[in-house]
């Protein structure tokens, strides 16, 4: 109990009074992963809802120093904080650099690229709520297949976004990352730990956390973290680590669950339960789950 | 000090390394090669201590000297034309922000038609970002304003970025004897760089947040006062440095032949040197031409364009870039700046020299002594009437 009254009363790194929905995953996770890094640290930010419900002028939610610059580029801003912390000769600072999904994976991806080539000592976290939350709900290269977004949206033409998700952990990995993990609100303990694990990296380390949007993908506030153990025990959202390109350990899934338990819960699926055709897309969702199940030995 | 004869491209280079940035980045993109390759092999042969980063892009290479800027660190790019326009998200969040970068442009066209060739299109993409701008004439001033550039940039009363504008081709890539100062001398000058704000975990700030129209206005307003304001600055700065290294350079603007010429040229960049060989031709015919050198095109020199041509029966204004659908660019802000001026001069513009089209002599002469002064406004020069008469 006093363990856990200690850790209620903690001072966090991101500070309450934030404008972010009720019940976002994406600020809890943000929340737990600051503290992981610690105070000793400098974020750059790419634009998005994470930007934007901290930095309201004149309020800031951040107790670390922190800097915005743009939507695509808070990779290659951290890659000059590192820089000139090597100029000026300042050593033990760790520079973080966080967009959201469309920041990583569509418009920030040259930015990311130049920086993991050059190996600079920076983590990079991408806060995945898999579509541009902060403009509307717009697809991006990491909307799941056949989910509604209000520029992939089901009607008697479509099942909605077509594509499969970019798989940032192959484009990690493929750039000599030298430490690339998933993380999840399904386990606190193991972001934690993956988190100061990259902390520990020197060079490049890349974390994808998978933050639920009530809003987006349409389920009630309190339900985030339960839709996130949903995402893990499908076999959707594997929880991976790979150090220097090898897997090194996964988080198995304790009780298989099958994909329509987790789309049923949002409604940018709700579409896909509604008919036959609905049923051969869960079909094939399925199969994507057994895939990553296959791939990563889940269970 | 050493007066060598040198590229211009290696001039800059050297102004850019005197002056000590922490971190230099940037993409490479013709004219402005020579410059980032010298800066570039000034580093491996150990002469330079910077961390210089080279980048998957120009937007890639101004995000990193925004960062090392917000890092507390002095900080240099430069570019051109197409990487400018890459950049130039970059470029007005970088002003907005207040950080005092340098950056050099070898100006040049801007595509379609893909052009290399210089002409000052590139610059005006610049105009309304809240950068200083300033325009040298050779390789000398180019080196001198990148001194002058940090020294203006990181002003208390300024904080805004510098752009040292200097013509592809016409000055990187020429070779012109340059006073190189010395170091000492550089140092003495401008100091080691002490940021106003820098990212710090001791001290925890938030850079770059949003604002809602209850501030951005204002926020917007500062940034534009602090760049006009910085008119006085840069007249200091031009005085300082002029003691200092012990010649004119930069400034808002330089005369030639100005006090009792009653017909006169305006101009900025390189082209200046050959407008004063037609001053002085005309000269010898016995006509009364001067020139007015516009040093600083923003803060644009409102008062001193007018002090400089108020009694003057004619000014000829000669724009290297253009407003598509408009026509005259720093002619329109001559005929601002002498509006409503009692006697006001008949004002002629005309557009020269795009993609690096030739230009000669005899041409800005044929400007001068067009029939009907005043009627002439945004008339190209030097067209093809080959290709035009189809």
């Amino acid at each position: 109990m006093e363990d856990l009254k200690q850790k209620l009363m903690k001072k966090h790194l991101l500070a309450p009074g934030h404008t972010a929905c009720a019940g976002c995953g994406e600020a809890l996770g943000m929340r737990l992963i600051i503290d992981a890094i610690g105070p000793n640290c400098i974020v750059a930010n790419a634009t998005g809802c994470s930007e934007i419900f901290t930095s309201k002028y004149p309020q800031s939610a951040w107790e670390v120093p922190w800097v915005h610059s743009l939507f695509e580029n808070s990779s290659a801003i951290a890659s000059g904080v590192e820089v000139a912390l090597k100029a000026r000769g300042k050593t033990g600072i760790k520079v973080v650099a966080m967009g959201g999904d469309g920041a990583t994976a569509d418009i920030g991806i040259g930015c990311i690229s130049g920086m993991w080539e050059r190996g600079h000592n920076i983590l990079y976290v991408c806060l995945d709520n898999e579509a541009y939350m902060n403009t509307g709900i717009q697809r991006s290269s990491q909307t799941p297949f056949n989910a509604s977004t209000t520029t992939s949206p089901s009607g008697s033409e479509s099942m909605g976004n077509q594509t499969l998700k970019k798989d940032m952990i192959a484009i990690a990995n493929a750039h000599r990352v030298k430490y690339v993990a998933t993380i999840s609100l399904a386990n606190p303990k193991d972001l934690e730990r993956k988190v100061k694990k990259a902390v520990e990296t020197v060079g490049p380390s890349y974390i994808h956390f998978h933050a639920p949007c009530p809003l987006g993908w349409g389920f009630d506030s309190d339900k985030a973290v339960e839709i996130a153990k949903l995402a893990v025990n499908t076999g959707l959202f594997p929880v991976i680590e790979y150090e220097d390109g090898q897997l090194v350990k996964v988080q198995k899934i304790a009780k298989k669950a099958p994909v329509e338990d987790y789309l049923k819960t949002q409604s940018r699926f709700r579409h896909l339960l509604k008919s036959d055709d609905g049923k051969k897309v869960i079909a094939q969702i399925q199969a994507i789950a057994d895939a990553n199940i296959e791939k990563f030995g889940l269970v | 000090m050493a007066i060598e004869l040198i590229e211009g491209s290696l001039a800059i280079a050297h102004g850019a390394a005197l002056c000590r940035p922490g971190v230099i980045s940037a993409y490479p993109i013709t004219p402005q090669t020579h410059i980032v390759e010298d800066l570039a092999k000034m580093v491996a042969d150990g002469q330079l201590k910077t961390e210089f980063v080279n980048t998957e892009s120009e937007f890639g290479a101004a995000s990193v000297v925004l960062g090392a800027l917000a890092g507390g660190s002095r900080a240099y790019t430069a570019t051109t034309s197409q990487g400018l326009a890459l950049m130039l998200e970059v470029l007005y969040n970088c002003a907005g922000m207040r950080l005092p970068l340098v950056m050099c442009c070898a100006n040049r066209s801007l595509s379609a038609p893909l052009s290399i060739w210089s002409d000052q299109q590139d610059a005006m993409l610049m105009r309304d970002s809240g950068f200083i701008m300033g325009f040298a004439e050779d390789a000398q001033e180019s080196l001198d304003l990148h001194i002058m550039g940090y020294k203006i940039a990181e002003d208390e009363r300024v904080q805004l970025p510098y752009m040292v504008n200097v013509d592809g081709f016409l000055i990187t890539h020429t070779f012109e004897p340059v006073n190189i100062p010395d170091q000492k001398l550089v140092d003495e000058y401008l100091g080691s760089y002490k940021p106003f704000q820098a990212l710090d975990p001791a001290n925890p700030i938030t850079m770059g947040c949003f604002t809602e129209p209850a501030y951005h206005m204002d926020v917007r307003y500062q940034m534009h006062k602090a760049n006009l304001e910085s008119t006085k600055v840069i007249e200091e700065v031009a005085a300082s440095f002029e003691k200092k290294f012990g010649r004119p350079s930069g400034g808002l603007i330089r005369s030639y032949k100005l006090d009792d010429a009653d017909t006169v040229v305006v101009a900025m960049g390189s082209i200046t040197g050959l407008a004063e060989e037609a001053v002085d031709t005309l000269r010898g015919k016995g006509q009364k031409v001067g020139l007015l050198k516009i040093k600083t095109f923003r803060p644009f020199p409102t008062e001193k364009v007018k002090e400089a041509l108020s009694g003057k029966k004619h000014v000829i204004v000669m724009d290297r870039a253009m407003s598509a659908g408009y026509g005259e660019i720093l002619g329109s802000e001559i005929r601002a700046a002498l509006y409503g001026i009692s006697n006001q001069p008949a004002i002629d513009s005309f557009i020269y020299g795009l993609g690096g089209r030739d230009i000669h002599e005899d041409e800005i002469i044929g400007m001068i002594n067009r029939p009907n002064p005043g009627t002439h406004r945004s008339e190209w020069v030097g067209l093809r009437p080959d290709l035009l008469e189809e």
